[in-house]
């Protein structure tokens, strides 16, 4: 037998497990038409925070004092702001602002919060008790309060305002953390490899976390729209990204100003975070009945 | 007991998270706690008074010891002290707090009881759906977008500013009642889906089989046994969603120009006024730590099963 054959073989051994996946995920979609629509929604707006430059056509930054506060039309679909600057450009260059902020806070989130949880949960004791108290405190400053808190320490930019985010996201992360290394390294396969000589490093990268993942990635869905609405509210209340930047927020910001003259300038990126976030809880809804088949 | 030892480790880890925040900021603290436009007299006068060249903890004692006796140090701003300021701010939040809990409850309640006791209806999808848009909507993108169609198109409400509820108690709730409801929303959309699972929780238990095998109607049921016991899980939450309530605050009564104390800290910021957005800080997450040990605290008054500190059983 060839090599060729082999790979061949190989090749129509492979073809069917592949579409059998496929298969499935397409029945998981149908029952849930609302989670895959969701899902579908998110990428696009991944596809759009992507290519924000091919999509938005002309720069988001351009002033145009002819133009300024027109209605939508054909030239300018979501119409122009009081500085004559396309809406739309504005929108879609904002996704990348809201999608940065989402993803890398809940990113830094889950970076200090889950190593913190682990820990605690695993060795409990004074160091559990030390952790859980000072997640107690960390957990009593309300999400903005504590991002404004931290905004003026640090002053206010994107930058800022996404690590305000994480951290005020973070005590949920190591709460959940704990509660399921809690449960899990009770689990009989836990203590068999303790009990089979497995140091703690070993048995808690191999052992308890992949076992607590899918609970994280769910978290993770959740709070990743929160975390968009929080930094459009930084960024609406001028703790976040600075203007000219287009991010929904300033963008909401400024269309207070012009409610009567110009009110399509507040559709738009409200519009946008409000649909980024439904879309995102509706995926996780579909991912939490697929990882987490609890009846809820 | 234990609950509160807790609740007393808490606070005071707060009040040195807050400190340390403070502390954070670069430059002389002194300065910074004086303001800008002190001279060095009042810069001496404020390091005198909480001791800043002193060792660090002896300072922190120091501020705790000032802050328990109710002085919070003054606002650069207005001179005005700390807590002063908060007091005339705070009745005003306390009341759309108030009114939006009450459109909270009202929404929330009645709708998650109706979409466990009809489950996977289409009353409870409806109910599903619009608790995921509550949560998935920017609370002050409902704010414009209200004022847009109440204040902007129809005319009916005003869009923003303030009466004080003595003056009349009608304009007062004319310029209240958009802000309560974009306030109100979020809330009802947790509280719905908190209330729905835990009602779908207690109508499986066994006294609930009991209640419907001695022969009590679909209704007295549910009244009677049901709404009273899926309740407990409801007031947690209720109390955790204080702090998203205060967040809401800040943002909501920016919109509407609502001058209270979430308004209050947002101006304190971008004053830079350090010693009010101390205190302001300070205040809110130790009132959260005693707001939620008073929920703790009353379960054992809604279910006597439990008690705090006791033995389990």
């Amino acid at each position: 037998m060839s090599p060729s054959t082999t790979a061949s073989a190989v090749l129509a051994q492979g073809l069917p497990a592949e579409a059998g996946r496929l298969a499935r995920a397409w029945r998981q979609a149908r029952r849930r038409p609302a989670s895959a629509v969701g899902a579908v929604i998110v990428l696009l707006f991944v596809a759009t925070a992507i290519g924000a430059p091919w999509i938005a056509g002309v720069d988001p930054m351009q002033t145009d004092w002819k133009q300024v506060r027109k209605a939508p039309t054909l030239a300018h679909p979501f119409g122009t702001d009081d500085l004559g600057r396309d809406a739309f450009a504005r929108v879609v260059w904002g996704t990348r602002i809201s999608m940065q902020a989402g993803v890398f806070s809940i990113l830094l989130a889950i970076a200090v919060g889950v190593p913190l949880g682990l820990v605690a949960g695993f060795y409990r004791g004074a160091l559990d008790q030390t952790i859980m108290r000072l997640t107690d405190a960390w957990l009593a400053f309300p999400f903005l309060i504590l991002a404004i808190g931290l905004v003026t320490i640090m002053g206010p930019s994107l930058t800022n305002a996404t690590i305000a985010i994480g951290l005020g996201a973070t005590p949920t992360y190591i709460r959940l953390t704990r509660g399921l290394v809690l449960a899990t390294a009770a689990e009989d396969y836990v203590q068999g490899a303790r009990a089979l000589g497995a140091g703690d490093l070993r048995l808690m990268s191999r052992h308890v976390l992949p076992n607590i993942v899918s609970s994280l990635l769910v978290q993770a869905t959740i709070s990743i729209p929160v975390a968009i609405i929080a930094e459009a509210v930084l960024s609406f209340l001028g703790l976040g990204v600075q203007p000219p930047a287009p991010s929904w927020g300033t963008m909401l910001n400024t269309a207070q100003q012009f409610l009567e003259t110009a009110p399509w300038m507040a559709w738009w990126p409200g519009l946008a975070i409000f649909t980024l976030a439904l879309s995102f809880n509706l995926a996780g809804d579909g991912l939490r009945d697929l990882l987490d088949p609890r009846d809820y | 007991m234990r609950r509160a030892a807790i609740s007393v480790v808490t606070l005071a880890v707060i009040s040195m998270i807050v400190f340390t925040g403070v502390r954070m900021i670069p430059g002389d603290p002194a300065r910074i706690m004086a303001g800008t436009d002190a001279d060095a007299a009042g810069i001496e006068a404020v390091r005198e008074k909480y001791g800043l060249g002193d060792p660090i903890p002896l300072q922190y004692l120091r501020w705790v010891g000032l802050a328990l006796r109710g002085d919070l140090g003054h606002s650069i701003r207005t001179r005005e002290p700390v807590v002063s300021t908060v007091a005339t701010k705070l009745p005003i939040t306390i009341e759309l707090a108030f009114l939006s809990l009450v459109i909270a409850v009202g929404i929330a309640i009645p709708a998650g009881v109706l979409a466990a006791v009809r489950r996977n209806t289409l009353w409870d999808m409806l109910a599903s759906g619009a608790s995921l848009g509550g949560v998935s909507i920017p609370n002050f993108w409902l704010g414009i977008m209200l004022i847009l169609f109440f204040s902007v198109e129809l005319g009916w409400l005003p869009a923003s500013g303030f009466v004080p509820i003595w003056e009349s108690p009608l304009d007062n709730l004319r310029r209240m009642i958009m802000p309560a409801f974009v306030l109100g929303t979020a809330l009802a959309a947790v509280l719905m889906r908190q209330t729905r699972n835990s009602m779908i929780e207690v109508m499986s238990a066994d006294y609930i089989r009991t209640a419907y095998s001695k022969g009590l109607a679909g209704r007295a049921v549910v009244f009677r046994h049901a709404i009273r016991n899926s309740l407990i899980p409801v007031v947690t939450i209720l109390g955790l969603q204080m702090g998203a309530l205060m967040s809401g605050a800040v943002v909501t009564e920016q919109i509407f120009v609502v001058p209270g104390f979430g308004r209050l800290i947002v101006e304190a910021v971008f004053t830079r006024d350090y010693p009010l957005v101390q205190g302001v800080v300070l205040i809110t997450a130790s009132s959260y730590v005693l707001i939620n040990l008073m929920v703790d605290l009353s379960y054992s008054l809604l279910n006597p099963r439990i008690r705090i500190g006791g033995r389990p059983g």
